[in-house]
């Protein structure tokens, strides 16, 4: 499998999405943002579809809609994250108009249609060195900013008032990891799809969280787990006639299963 | 040099004035208690003292300087509900953040018993939460904590940078009757033996009485200030709250406010 350069690339990408992925979904767990983070998702589609349709590359697509609906919701919401009722109102409506504009471009471009399979559920056929230098560009970007800002962050997700009262500047925080969030959305989203996002960015956090309450080594464990699953998922569809996006959401739910079976023996 | 200083101050939320005229000294280590109904300011007090709103009139110098100004010499213990049961943070790490949380960048993993200044942290954190008696459950998830116990590892996340002055809002709502009692012997303690002085807003105040250097009532009517003997009388309340309130001495000399309109889900 590793005498195919697609294959090596597949496994670079992986493993750079698995660690964004793994990190920011910490995060956003913790924040309890998921409903944000799957709208991100969600906008990923038409994204990418629209970029396919008006002939620029899918990844542009997926970052450009990604990141820019993370500024549209933050700048709504203000980064105010006490305002959740809000908050979930207005993502669920971005949702369902991005859904649709998605399906639009679909149809517009009629030759497309093999394709959405896998912008809906992910593949890892013909990852290009130059994809793949571009998605450690901006992991790496988001992660340096949230080394920067991490203990601020979870200070300001923990305890909003207390950090205010410190002095942390609760509401910018807040739109910079949306922000974040997206880019790490939108990495994902380019191996498992859009809609199955959540295998990377949810399920492994919530695994870490299970198992350990220390920050530390949740947040290292969070990585880790989205690291095997994505691995994992990229050798098993290769032997197999099975889609990625299949696989490495099994496996991460299985291991979830698992974690909750340990603290179930163990409490 | 008085901890707290307050002459004439006033307030005004959205163009309303909510209370005016208040005079308040506050000495290092003593225990004082904001009282009043509902919605007539108690915690905007709280906020003037923090710096987080401006006074309309009258001027305030809290620890020798002007109010925002006074960094982790303040404690501050915001009103709240409980933690999320399913938060998995542990409460030590609740507290931690009390300690650095305002830093900016992460902590390098597991480099803690290693350098002078993670040791420092180390001893300060088992100090601080050994003194409110949280020994016991620190390490454990602070969703899975009961209110009474959440409330202490708050209490030493607020005392964890040795403050000055502790600022709490209703710390005792939503506790049952022991773990109010516990939490305001505790506080009252930690006022005298830290010498740390404590502007507590406060609902009720049969469970705090006896602990109380001076009270402040605010109310629609007016405000009082003074020692206990002096503000908490029928005649004064009764004025304050325009509605008739006893004052009783019970058989061990302690004074029970009874009647206060809010305890009848008036107002």
């Amino acid at each position: 499998m590793w005498d195919y350069p697609f294959m090596v690339n597949a496994f670079r990408a992986g493993a750079i999405v698995a660690v964004l992925a793994g990190v920011t979904g910490w995060f956003m767990v913790l924040r309890r943002q998921t409903f944000a983070g799957h709208s991100l998702s969600i906008v990923a589609f038409p994204g990418a579809a629209g970029a396919t349709l008006i002939g620029v590359g899918a990844a542009y697509g997926y970052f450009g809609f990604c990141v820019g609906a993370a500024v549209v919701l933050a700048l709504a919401t203000r980064g105010r994250a006490g305002h959740r009722a809000q908050e979930s109102a207005l993502t669920g409506t971005v949702q369902a108009f991005a859904l649709a504009c998605g399906l639009l471009f679909v149809s517009l471009y009629k030759g497309f249609l093999d394709g959405t399979t896998a912008l809906l559920f992910g593949t890892f056929l013909g990852i290009t060195e130059g994809q793949v230098m571009v998605l450690g560009a901006v992991a790496l970007t988001v992660l340096a900013t949230l080394a920067v800002i991490g203990r601020p962050l979870l200070f300001a997700t923990i305890d909003p008032d207390v950090a205010t009262a410190r002095g942390v500047p609760v509401r910018a925080l807040s739109v910079v990891f949306l922000v974040l969030l997206g880019a790490a959305v939108a990495e994902a989203a380019q191996i498992t799809g859009a809609l199955l996002v959540f295998a990377l960015l949810v399920v492994p956090a919530a695994t870490a969280q299970r198992l350990t309450a220390r920050p530390v080594p949740s947040l290292l464990l969070s990585v880790l787990i989205g690291w095997v699953v994505t691995w994992a998922g990229l050798a098993a569809a290769y032997y197999s006639s099975y889609p990625i996006g299949f696989y490495v959401t099994s496996f991460a739910f299985a291991g979830y299963l698992l974690a909750h079976l340990v603290r179930w023996v163990r409490p | 040099m008085s901890t707290l200083e307050l002459t004439g101050a006033a307030v005004k939320v959205g163009g309303r004035t909510l209370w005016s005229g208040v005079d308040l000294t506050v000495g290092a280590g003593e225990f004082v208690a904001v009282l009043g109904p509902n919605g007539v300011g108690k915690s905007t007090l709280i906020k003037v003292l923090l710096g987080l709103l401006p006074v309309d009139a009258g001027t305030v110098t809290v620890l020798g300087t002007s109010p925002g100004q006074t960094g982790h010499r303040i404690g501050y213990l915001p009103q709240r509900r409980s933690f999320d049961a399913s938060l998995r943070i542990r409460g030590t790490d609740v507290v931690r953040l009390g300690l650095d949380g305002d830093r900016w960048g992460v902590p390098i993993p597991f480099t803690g018993r290693f350098t002078e200044r993670g040791r420092q942290a180390g001893r300060r954190l088992r100090e601080v939460i050994e003194l409110v008696g949280a020994t016991g459950y620190a390490h454990r998830p602070i969703g899975e904590c009961s209110g009474g116990e959440q409330q202490r590892l708050l209490i030493a996340q607020a005392l964890v940078r040795g403050p000055e002055l502790l600022l709490l809002d209703e710390p005792l709502d939503s506790l049952d009757l022991p773990s109010q009692a516990a939490s305001a012997a505790l506080i009252s303690r930690i006022c005298r033996d830290q010498k740390v002085a404590v502007v507590m807003v406060a609902h009720d105040v049969n469970p705090i009485l006896t602990h109380l250097d001076r009270v402040v009532y605010i109310s629609a009517g007016g405000t009082a200030c003074g020692t206990p003997a002096e503000v908490i009388t029928s005649e004064t309340l009764t004025r304050l709250y325009g509605t008739p309130i006893d004052v009783l001495t019970a058989s061990d000399g302690r004074l029970v406010v009874v009647g206060q309109p809010d305890q009848h889900g008036g107002h």
